[in-house]
């Protein structure tokens, strides 16, 4: 177990190196000098040049690439000390990078998390019914729902909601998100509401999840159903509730974990359209924001944070699966 | 009292062609500790009988008519719960490929552990020392050691030894074994056949043993139902369907069993496909294949009438006794002669 761990997190370092040198690139190719955007409309060439030497735009990619690599390991070779990753400046209004995801963050994280609560409180027990009873009518309601759910857009649906759930009846506020802990000063904090502001989007972001986990979950039960050690456990006399949790469902629900994992390392990312809809500053909106100003050191940092999010979540769901299939684990 | 009467028993699934008569009307019984060989090709009925016996068959789409009596209980007319009782308790069945029979994500104790507890008010303990006396008894090497491991970790012929144990862990009085060998080579079968021999004498149960192979009936059988589309075609003691067989189906099995004494061309086999039990054939189910048909064959589906020598040797055809007698003597002519010839 240990040299495979070994091997994954060398594995890790390496996508993410990767992933960084591509982002890295992609940036530089990108026609528009940050130097002159951050600069502005008025300046003239030289004032350009001095924000350019400002930046460190002016030195070769290479150069640029070393510095983001050194800044980021949390070690410094120069004085021979540990340190905190920094993930650099903005370029726009240099502000640390590190505050700016650090703000972001929490927001997409409550978000996600949330929304995977709500996703799987539905998708469970609707997959399980659906597959226990095949072509009947609750079936069938929830087959469409599940169209409804894959084809209705993230923004459509929260237009919807927010306009009439937030709007018209005004039972839940419609924008902006409220610190679980340390609330601005006359913003609305605290548990109750967060939970509070967050209630549509959580529906939102939930609803596409939920319609593709009722799908795969319900397949699998029913594939799982006709296998045939599950004939063998009602042979044994077991009744009906145990067939289904020791035999069909410890089975049927394995690929769903690896599911989770990559769907919420994904969501970590920045669940944009969610976001975009209910104002909420996570990571997605400020990629947003970011990328329209040409702002690189932000988007990398957040590309940064996803990566690690992606590559940890997905470590994490090989470790688990190992644990809960010993076919895996033994092999 | 017979230990299990199975009475006129039918067995129709509803589907989206029609109604499926995979079971119409099938008769025999069971004496304790005896052994019963159900024989016929894929598709005669033969799983579909002991399934509707266990209540196994999906509820949504079946429907069982008859008797399946048990101890003087009709397992058909039992309630779920009663019938869960005896389920792995008084009757246990094994099944056909023991590479998928077993739960992958549990470990072999695990599940033979829950074998004895869905039944028994024990602790885990005894029920774990009593899941290794099991696997000793099946022939499992380091069974102390093999308790503790999962299905994916034995070969096909030890999985089928744990699906042995697993039956016989709680001292059933029926063993109903559906083709437990089809799915493994010669020499394991051999093994197998031979454990379940001894575990019958053993724990004194009775065996059903569905196969479609006459060699292994042969050797552990006492009583033969011949099954035929969903039909009982002849049953019968062991020697006397051996030696006298009175269906021209019987006939056409035992003459396609290939011989090692014997140098032939072709395989000799009977004329024909099994029909669809969507549509049977009218009349007889087997006029289409066979080589004796009569006119009344198409009209008129013949009873199951005993042999007038012993009443305990039945049979379902319209030829006339003397004929029957012949005809079984000429192909059991035929396998003396060929064993003189060499």
């Amino acid at each position: 177990m240990l040299r495979y761990l070994i091997r994954r997190l060398i594995w890790a370092v390496a996508l993410f190196l990767t992933v960084t040198l591509i982002g890295f690139v992609l940036f530089y190719l990108i026609p528009a000098d940050p130097a002159k955007f951050a600069c502005g409309r008025a300046c003239d060439a030289a004032q350009v040049a001095k924000v350019a030497h400002y930046l460190g735009t002016d030195r070769p990619v290479y150069v640029q690439y070393a510095k983001f690599l050194g800044r980021l390991l949390p070690f410094d070779f120069t004085h021979w000390h540990f340190k905190a990753p920094n993930l650099g400046r903005s370029f726009v209004n240099r502000q640390s990078v590190n505050s700016i995801v650090g703000a972001a963050a929490p927001q997409t994280a409550s978000l996600v998390f949330g929304g995977l609560v709500i996703w799987m409180l539905i998708a469970l027990p609707v997959g399980i019914l659906s597959a226990l009873r095949p072509r009947s009518l609750l079936d069938r309601i929830s087959m469409t729902g599940v169209l409804v759910g894959i084809s209705a857009h993230p923004v459509w649906l929260g237009l919807i909601f927010s306009y009439f759930i937030g709007y018209k009846l005004k039972w839940t506020p419609i924008a902006n998100y409220a610190n679980f802990f340390h609330p601005l000063y006359g913003q609305p904090g605290g548990p109750i509401q967060w939970a509070y502001h967050l209630i549509l989007p959580w529906f939102t972001f939930a609803i596409l999840f939920a319609a593709v986990y009722v799908r795969m979950i319900r397949a699998n039960v029913m594939e799982t159903m006709n296998e045939d050690y599950v004939r063998t456990a009602r042979a044994k006399g077991a009744p009906e509730w145990r067939v289904m949790r020791s035999h069909i469902l410890r089975n049927a629900l394995l690929p769903v974990v690896t599911m989770l994992g990559m769907d919420v390392g994904l969501a970590l990312g920045g669940a944009i359209f969610t976001e975009t809809v209910y104002s909420l500053n996570g990571l997605g909106y400020q990629t947003i924001q970011s990328l329209n100003n040409y702002d690189s050191p932000t988007v990398l940092g957040i590309l940064v944070f996803a990566t690690t999010a992606i590559i940890l979540m997905n470590l994490l769901v090989d470790v688990l699966y190992a644990w809960i299939d010993p076919r895996i684990r033994l092999s | 009292m017979a230990l299990l009467d199975v009475k006129d028993l039918k067995t129709y699934f509803s589907t989206g062609d029609g109604v499926v008569k995979a079971v119409d009307g099938v008769s025999f019984s069971i004496e304790k500790g005896q052994t019963l060989g159900i024989v016929g090709e894929s598709g005669s009925g033969k799983s579909v009988t002991c399934l509707t016996i266990m209540g196994l068959n999906p509820k949504k789409y079946t429907m069982s008519m008859g008797e399946a009596v048990f101890n003087g209980e009709d397992l058909l007319a039992a309630s779920p719960t009663r019938l869960r009782e005896i389920r792995g308790n008084d009757i246990a069945m094994i099944f056909q490929d023991p590479m998928t029979s077993l739960n992958p994500v549990h470990t072999i104790g695990t599940q033979l552990v829950e074998a004895v507890t869905l039944h028994k008010d024990v602790s885990k303990q005894e029920a774990r020392s009593r899941a290794l006396e099991l696997l000793k008894e099946v022939g499992i090497p380091r069974a102390e050691r093999r308790i503790d491991d999962y299905p994916h970790q034995f070969s096909g012929g030890m999985r089928q030894r744990v699906m042995i144990a697993m039956a016989l862990i709680n001292n059933p009085e029926l063993l109903i074994a559906d083709e437990p060998t089809t799915a493994l080579d010669v020499t394991t079968q051999a093994q197998i056949l031979s454990l379940i021999e001894r575990l019958q004498q053993d724990y004194n149960s009775a065996v059903i043993m569905i196969t479609h192979d006459l060699g292994v009936i042969a050797e552990i059988a006492d009583d033969i139902v011949v099954m035929y589309a969903a039909e009982v075609a002849e049953k019968g003691p062991v020697d006397r369907i051996f030696k006298r067989p009175h269906h021209p189906y019987t006939w056409g099995l035992m003459g396609s069993l290939p011989r090692l004494n014997t140098d032939v061309g072709r395989l000799a086999q009977i004329q024909g496909q099994p029909p669809s039990l969507l549509r049977p054939p009218s009349g007889c189910r087997f006029h289409p294949r066979c080589p004796y048909v009569m006119d009344v064959c198409r009209t008129k589906d013949p009873e199951l009438l005993p042999v007038s020598d012993d009443r305990t040797h039945l049979q379902s055809c319209h030829l006339d006794e003397e004929t029957k007698e012949r005809e079984a003597a000429r192909l059991l002519g035929t396998f003396a002669t060929e064993a003189a010839a060499t």
